[in-house]
């Protein structure tokens, strides 16, 4: 176990330098020049190529890119192109946000999903369980910006039980929460039902009931447990789909996060916010996806063995 | 003596159904048996004849849908289980009747440690506390055999060999003394020697407490050891029903006669085992006369033509054959009842 924890998390190095590979030398194609861009719009052509060489841009790309790379490695993202602060300073300040953001989202995703998935596998194709599946497809199939607009649109603009947009207390985490949870939710809850539905099916549920145990302690004790384990693998993988949602949530509610910032910094052609931000946010992604493996295996140990 | 001819459980014109979109399935059709206390009724009869789906009726665990328990009735101490309301049924399975299921490898909760599978019937039905519970599952593995039952009990079933497992269900299954047991092959996964420790173990607790046993096995070697009574099941059906002495002395039905012919004599060197030629016919389409016509040595027009009833003879043997009845019209004559 502790081998394998080891090695996953070695796997993690050659995953980062490949993003970094891919995200610096995907911003070489993407045509602008930074330097005409840092030096304002009619700066003079020496001081233009001043600017490219203060910040090394001349050089040979691979030459670049190895610096760069060695940066990284010494914990130095390099300056905003924009506002000449650490990239890094940048990120940590906004690094918190997302997080929360992205907890709560995963919370979201997880009760709500799991929650609807059992009600409806244990009275399957009854009325509840239709109507269930058919919400989740909802959730599945609305565009998140569109639903994040209509709860807006209801609980901030017209009941004004929630604020419109921003981040200052754990009201405004709600809306953002459920827009970005909700498809994973809904995932999550079709997983859940099918998982259960083919758990209950077993040979060791019918021991259950043979034992005269309740209907309820046959669910939650027997079934739940099976039934959960493919869930997770879901669930890990939402959550990549997740940070993903965080840059269009973060720009709906105006929430002044990693995705965001990420959005901007594109925009601006601020090089280094954007290798910075993709980068972390790869990097959380790893790293949550190494838990999921895990703890997965963990579970999954019993049932390879069976 | 008297105590034991109490019947404590009584199957009467059970038949259990499965609707499918190939149509409807008599796995079980019209079955009649009688369990007395501290007896063992061995049912034997070929893979795919109704054995599992029988005792699975009994304690309703039929997998519904598909299945249905379609007509009969299942009488336990008197009451009838078939139409018992299901709390009640709640409170027999696992206390008063008992199953030792035939698939040992799937039928133990792989996340759940084997000893918490166990003592979670006993905090049930005994109403004992967690300790308590936990010691005496502990015991009830130590007493099937199973070494160092502390370690295991703590175990999943991943950490534990086939045979384990399935002695680990047999002490599920003993655990609240059971008055009735039923065991589907419960010791084919077993070696030998372990093998007739379960079966020792099972005799014990019968005259101990006077559990009636339903065996249900493929190994007539099992069924001689064992049983009381036989029934032999052929395609839904009982087609004998006799004590054992009378079923290895005397098998009266054509199948039954195979079955024993199929087994290895030790005083006969024969190099090849007689098999029953052909096949069991589909449930879902059972013929109209005798279903073991197709492979019936004896067998007449009127075989195939009308069923015969399961009926008892001057010996007491009951047999579904038109062979052992007044209308028998083939060129073999009737046989002669002893
Ligand atoms: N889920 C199901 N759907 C349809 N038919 C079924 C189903 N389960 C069982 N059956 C039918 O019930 C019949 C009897 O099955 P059963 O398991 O009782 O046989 P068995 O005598 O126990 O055989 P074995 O010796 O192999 O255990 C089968 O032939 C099959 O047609
Ligand atoms: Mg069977």
């Amino acid at each position: 176990m502790l081998m394998f924890i080891l090695r996953r998390i070695l796997q993690i190095v050659p995953v980062i330098i490949g993003v970094t590979f891919v995200v610096f030398f995907i911003m070489q194609l993407v045509p602008g020049d930074p330097a005409v861009l840092l030096a304002g719009e009619g700066a003079s052509k020496e001081a233009i190529e001043a600017v490219r060489e203060q910040l090394g841009l001349n050089q040979p790309l691979y030459i670049q890119y190895f610096e760069y790379l060695m940066n990284v490695f010494k914990g130095d993202l390099g300056v905003s192109l924009k506002n000449s602060q650490p990239v890094l300073d940048e990120i940590l300040v906004r690094l918190p946000i997302t997080i929360e953001l992205a907890f709560f989202s995963i919370i979201i995703t997880v009760v709500l999903g799991m929650t609807a998935g059992i009600i409806s596998a244990v009275k399957p194709y009854s009325l509840t369980d239709v109507s269930v599946m058919l919400v989740a497809l909802l959730g599945i199939s609305l565009p998140s910006f569109w639903l994040g607009l209509m709860l807006m649109y209801f609980f901030s603009v017209k009941l004004q039980i929630l604020p419109v947009a921003g981040w200052d207390s754990l009201l405004h985490v709600i809306l953002p929460a459920v827009t970005l949870g909700a498809g994973g939710a809904a995932i999550v809850a079709r997983m859940t039902r099918s998982s259960m539905l083919e758990v209950i099916r077993q040979d060791y549920i019918r021991t259950a009931r043979a034992k005269g145990l309740r209907e309820h302690i046959i669910i939650y004790k027997h079934a739940l447990r099976n039934a959960l384990i493919p869930v997770i693998t879901v669930v890990g993988l939402q959550f990549g789909a997740l940070l993903g949602g965080t840059v269009l949530v973060e720009s709906i509610f105006a929430i002044n996060g990693l995705g965001r910032m990420i959005v901007d910094a594109i925009r601006t052609r601020d090089l280094p916010m954007v290798q910075g931000g993709v980068l972390f946010a790869s990097l959380i992604f790893v790293v949550v996806n190494l838990f999921v493996d895990v703890f997965y295996r963990i579970f999954n140990k019993r049932i390879e063995l069976n | 003596m008297n105590e034991k001819n109490k019947p404590i459980l009584e199957v009467k014109g059970l038949k259990t159904h499965f609707t499918t979109k190939r149509g409807v399935s008599k796995a079980v059709d019209g079955i009649d048996f009688t369990l007395h206390k501290g007896e063992t009724l061995g049912i034997v009869g070929e893979s795919g004849c109704g054995k599992s789906m029988t005792s699975l009726s009994i304690l309703r665990l039929i997998p519904s849908p598909p299945g249905k328990i379609a007509g009969g009735s299942v009488l336990f101490k008197g009451k009838d289980l078939v139409t018992m309301p299901e709390g009640e049924m709640r409170e027999i399975r696992g206390n008063e009747i008992s199953m030792i299921f035939q698939e040992p490898m799937t039928s133990l909760n792989p996340v759940i440690p084997v000893g918490e599978q166990i003592a979670e019937a006993i905090r049930l039905h005994q109403k004992l506390g967690k300790k308590a519970a936990w010691e005496k599952s502990v015991e009830m593995l130590r007493l099937v055999g199973i070494p160092s039952p502390e370690k295991r009990a703590k175990q999943e079933p991943f950490q534990l060999s086939g045979g384990m497992r399935q002695r680990v269900m047999i002490a599920m299954a003993l655990a609240c003394t059971p008055e009735v047991l039923i065991a589907d092959e419960p010791t084919t996964a077993l070696d030998v020697t372990i093998q007739s420790q379960i079966l020792e173990l099972i005799k014990d607790l019968q005259t101990k407490i006077g559990m009636g046993v339903i065996m249900i096995t493929h190994d007539l070697g099992v069924v001689a050891e064992t049983c009381d009574k036989v029934a032999v099941m052929y395609a839904g059906n009982i087609v004998e029903y006799a004590s054992t002495e009378q079923i290895f002395a005397n098998p009266k039905h054509p199948y039954t006669q195979g079955l024993l012919d199929s087994l290895p004599k030790i005083n006969e060197d024969v190099d090849e085992l007689k098999t029953i030629e052909g096949s069991i016919p589909s449930p879902y389409n059972m013929p109209s006369g005798c279903r073991f016509a197709s492979r019936c040595p004896y067998k007449e027009e009127m075989c195939t033509s009308h069923k015969p009833e399961l009926i008892e003879q001057n010996d007491g043997v009951k047999v579904r054959c038109w062979k052992y009845t007044d209308e028998w019209t083939g060129t073999i004559k009737k046989e002669e009842v002893v």
